[in-house]
Formats: C-alpha cells, sequence, structure tokens
C-alpha cells in the first residue's frame, strides 16, 4: 500500500541550527496522525516541509508515493491535494468567507463560478459557518475564522489535511467547535497530520500520536500508548508539564 | 504620601505652577495682540489690495482660469499620477524581486529621481529632442509634462508600494502558495490588492504633491491651450503688471489640495480604526 504521506531521512537547518535531526515517519491513507512536543521541537517544521512551505535541507518527503523533493515535480499540482490550516487562519482579509473559498477554486481548479459557489456554500455549511458568507473575515470571531480556512482547505477536495496548531491562536471557548468539525471530518475518513496541544483531542482521534524533542521522533504509537504509558523519560517530562501545568 | 502632588505650597512664596502658566499665556496674548496691531498700522492696505487681490484683473482671469489653466493642470497631474503609479507599482515589484540585477536597476532609478530636484527632470526633458534625434515624446507638450511627472512621482510611488508589499503578511502568501496557487499568482490575488489598500492614503498625499509638481510645466516652455494654474497665473501677472492672478490661481490649487488633504487623513483614520 501507498503511504498517504512518508518521509524519510528529513533534515532542516535554519542557518547553522538543525531543527529536524532526520524524521522517519509514516502517514497512511485515512489514519489522523496527532505530533506533540514542546515549542521548539521542530513540530511545526516538519508539518511544513510536507507541502513544501520549508524546503528540506536533507532527506525525502513522498506524497501517495511521489516524491515531492524531486526538483522536476510541479509543486503547485502537489499542494493543491494538501489542505493545509494555519494557526493564524491566515484568511484573506480583503474577501469575504465566500470568496475566501471559492477564490482558489475558480483560479487553480479553473472552476466555474457557479459551481465554486455551491461548493463554497456546502463547505461552509458543512463547519458550520454557511450563515456567514457574505462577513468580512474581520468580521468573525476567531473560531469562525479557523472554520471558514478548513472550508477553504476541503473545497479543494484535498486528499489529506495537515493542520498547524489549528486551536492556539482560539480563546479557549471556541477551541470546541474548531475540534468538533476536525472530529467530524476524521470520522469521514479524511488522512489528516495535526500539530496540537490538545492533548484529549488527540487521545480520543488519534489513529497515532507522534512525540518530538529537539529535532527528532521520541516516541511513536497508538495514543493509549504514547499519551496513556509512555516508554520514554521525555515523552513523560512533557506530557507532566502539560497536563499538570501548575505543579 | 510625601510624593502627593500639592496644590498649594505653604511658606514659599513663589507662584504655584498654575499661577505660573496663566501669567506666561496672558503674555503670548500680548505678543499677538502688538504684532497684529503693528501689521495693521504699518501696512499699506490700499497697495497691498491693488497688486494683489484687484477685483477687475482677477475677472479677466475667468472663464480661462478653470477651462484652461485648472482642466490642463489636472490632465498633467492625472497623466503623471497613471504613468506614477503603474510603473511604480513595477518598481516596487522589482525593487523586492528575487533577481538580483531587477533589485539593483530599481534601486539606481529610485535613488536617482528622488534624489534629483524635479525642476532639473523638466529641463531635462526640453533637451530630450537634441539629446535623441527624430525623437518626440508622443502627445507633444501634455506628453512630457506627464513625463516628467510620472518619472519623479514613479520613484516616490515605488517606495510607497514597496512599504505597501511588505506589509502584507507572509501567512497570506503561504495560505495563498498552499492552495496550489503559483508565485505570480498569490501576489495577483491575495498580496497586490492589499497592499493597494493598504498605500491609499500616503498615495492621496502623493497625488497632491503631483498636483503643486505639475506647475513647473511652466518650465517646458508652454503657452496657448496648454498652460496650467502656475504659469496661467504668471503669464496675466506680467500683461496686468499685477500680481493678482498668481493669487487667484494660488487660490485655485487650494481648493482642490485641502479637500484632498483632508480626504487622505480620513481614510488613514479609517484604515486605523479596522485595524
Amino acid at each position: 500500500m501507498t503511504h498517504a504521506i512518508e518521509l524519510r531521512d528529513l533534515h532542516k537547518y535554519f542557518g547553522r541550527n538543525e531543527v529536524l535531526k532526520g524524521i522517519d515517519m509514516t502517514v497512511d491513507p485515512g489514519q489522523v496522525v496527532c505530533v506533540i512536543g514542546p515549542s521548539g521541537s521542530g513540530k511545526s517544521t516538519l508539518l511544513r516541509c510536507v507541502n513544501l512551505l520549508e524546503t528540506p535541507t536533507r532527506g525525502q518527503v513522498f506524497v501517495e508515493g511521489v516524491e515531492v523533493t524531486h526538483p522536476d515535480v510541479d509543486i503547485d499540482a502537489v499542494r493543491r491535494r494538501i489542505g493545509m490550516v494555519f494557526q493564524q487562519f491566515n484568511l484573506f482579509p480583503h474577501m469575504t468567507a465566500l470568496q475566501n473559498v471559492m477564490i482558489a477554486q475558480q483560479r487553480v481548479l479553473k472552476r466555474g463560478k457557479k459551481e465554486a459557489e455551491v461548493v463554497a456554500r456546502d463547505n461552509l455549511d458543512k463547519v458550520g459557518v454557511g450563515a456567514k458568507c457574505d462577513a468580512l473575515p474581520g468580521q468573525l470571531s476567531g473560531g469562525q475564522q479557523q472554520r471558514v480556512a478548513i472550508a477553504r482547505a476541503l473545497a479543494m477536495n484535498p486528499s489529506l489535511m495537515l493542520f498547524d496548531e489549528p486551536t492556539s491562536a482560539l480563546d479557549p471557548e471556541l477551541v470546541g467547535d474548531v475540534l468538533t468539525v476536525m472530529r467530524k471530518l476524521a470520522e469521514e475518513g479524511m488522512t489528516m497530520l495535526v500539530v496540537t496541544h490538545e492533548m484529549g483531542f488527540a487521545r480520543q482521534v488519534a489513529d497515532r500520536v507522534v512525540f518530538m524533542d529537539g529535532g527528532v521522533i521520541v516516541e511513536d504509537g497508538v495514543p493509549a500508548q504514547v499519551i496513556g504509558d509512555p516508554q520514554q523519560e521525555r515523552t513523560r517530562a512533557f506530557l507532566h508539564r502539560v497536563l499538570h501545568p501548575e505543579e | 504620601m510625601a510624593d502627593q502632588p500639592k496644590t498649594a505650597e505653604p511658606g514659599r512664596t513663589g507662584l504655584s505652577p498654575r499661577k505660573k502658566q496663566q501669567v506666561s499665556r496672558g503674555i503670548q496674548y500680548v505678543v499677538l495682540a502688538a504684532a497684529l496691531v503693528a501689521v495693521v498700522l504699518y501696512a499699506d492696505w490700499a497697495s497691498l489690495a491693488q497688486n494683489f487681490a484687484k477685483i477687475d484683473v482677477a475677472r479677466a482671469a475667468l472663464p480661462e482660469l478653470f477651462t484652461i489653466a485648472l482642466r490642463n493642470t489636472i490632465i498633467y497631474t492625472i497623466g503623471g499620477f497613471v504613468f506614477a503609479f503603474v510603473v511604480g507599482l513595477l518598481l516596487a515589484l522589482m525593487r523586492l524581486s528575487q533577481v538580483r540585477p531587477y533589485r539593483w536597476i530599481a534601486i539606481l532609478y529610485i535613488e536617482i529621481f528622488r534624489g534629483l530636484p524635479a525642476l532639473l527632470i523638466f529641463l531635462l526633458i526640453v533637451f530630450l529632442p537634441l539629446a535623441l534625434p527624430g525623437f518626440e515624446v508622443p502627445f507633444g507638450t501634455y506628453g512630457q509634462g506627464i513625463l516628467g511627472l510620472g518619472l519623479v512621482g514613479a520613484a516616490y510611488q515605488a517606495e510607497i508600494f514597496r512599504a505597501g508589499l511588505q506589509a502584507v503578511p507572509k501567512g497570506q502568501t503561504e495560505a495563498a502558495r498552499s492552495l496550489g496557487m503559483s508565485a505570480t499568482r498569490a501576489q495577483v490575488t491575495v498580496v497586490i490588492p492589499q497592499a493597494i489598500r493598504m498605500v491609499i492614503p500616503p498615495t492621496t498625499n502623493q497625488f497632491v504633491a503631483l498636483l503643486k509638481d505639475s506647475s513647473l510645466v511652466l518650465f517646458l516652455g508652454v503657452s496657448g491651450e496648454y498652460v496650467e494654474l502656475a504659469k496661467f497665473g504668471n503669464d496675466l501677472a506680467s500683461q496686468y503688471a499685477n500680481a493678482t492672478p498668481i493669487m487667484v490661481a494660488g487660490v485655485t490649487y487650494l481648493i482642490v489640495t485641502i479637500p484632498l488633504g483632508y480626504l487622505a487623513s480620513r481614510l488613514e483614520g479609517r484604515k486605523g480604526r479596522k485595524r
């Protein structure tokens, strides 16, 4: 079976600082994999290497069997199949919610205006912001903005989705709405790679949890093991800090 | 408790800070009144009115003041502005290009045309046909004026656009690219529209600057139906040996520039609120 994502000996330097120190990892179709770890551990960089928002210094990235790090590959075509959701939403502020979801369909997939609008409304309904089609991003709450951003990615019919700390910039009471949408996506069988601090989500929704620290994968396994019964001291220390912050 | 402000300082004879402020303000009013009285007494009002505000001379400026002079000022300004806007955007994109020679060309252009007096550019344009035999600026005098204003304006507009383009967060490009847009597509669809919105207030100010600089068309040696406000006022002033037409031209500039200035600051205010 072809992996949805495969990383082989991935290294990334920022200047002389080695952020990823040889990552080997796979995500299978339909799997939900959560990447957890302290800040600066390289988890966001790893995610951004998958759709080449960061260019790996060394190593290979395969998406559905195609090596995207190969110099001849059409990176725009690869990115079309990979949905990406950012911590800061990154909606286009000069367009309404509906236009945000339509624009790439029209300009990249060359869908007609009518078709793009139907797809956009469907997806906005699906994430629960169908009533906000004509609002500008600035008029929406963080949770609504992030759900529009998810709809924007879904409208491209991606075969897998990347989430880069999608709830970290949200007020606590708005986190639930976004997680609910993500859970629904997971149940529908979407392949998802999620960088997150939401341990409850990771435990309940993820098929696998990957714990990263210092640019390497420390532990990789089912949630019950990595979160419930961590084998490595570093994982235990991290989880303790996250789950019992006051101590 | 020792640091509490004191409303009065018992045992000190000096004036309280509030009293001092009152005295200071009183002195300022006295100085102003004295200056006013001096001006009123010593100015030769009759002569001033005769030379700077003579009604029948002002009347002689009509209707050409508006039908020719103001119209031409607006033609030169809008023409130069459109030129500056397009070339300025191009220069700004070159200035931020990944290709180093493009950056060099843009920097060179911007530094030269911001560093030279606009007047010098206009003087050089007059000599263009001599320097390039057979070359003629299209659209004659209008073309020359628009070229001069456009060349200078483009350098300033380029810096305005550069600031705007750099102010668009990097995440915007990342979001566009991750949706499969090419680098060019992302610029055109996502970055440039936002940059243009951000630069509307400084661009309005730049338009006012160009409007004032259009008076330099005077040095192109224009005449007849091509004159703009400054040249028009100057010619009429020479004809009547009276400064009134220059004052009339000045008022006409203000009628346009002051509302535009207000518009620019209002647009700026609106932008501030949206943040």
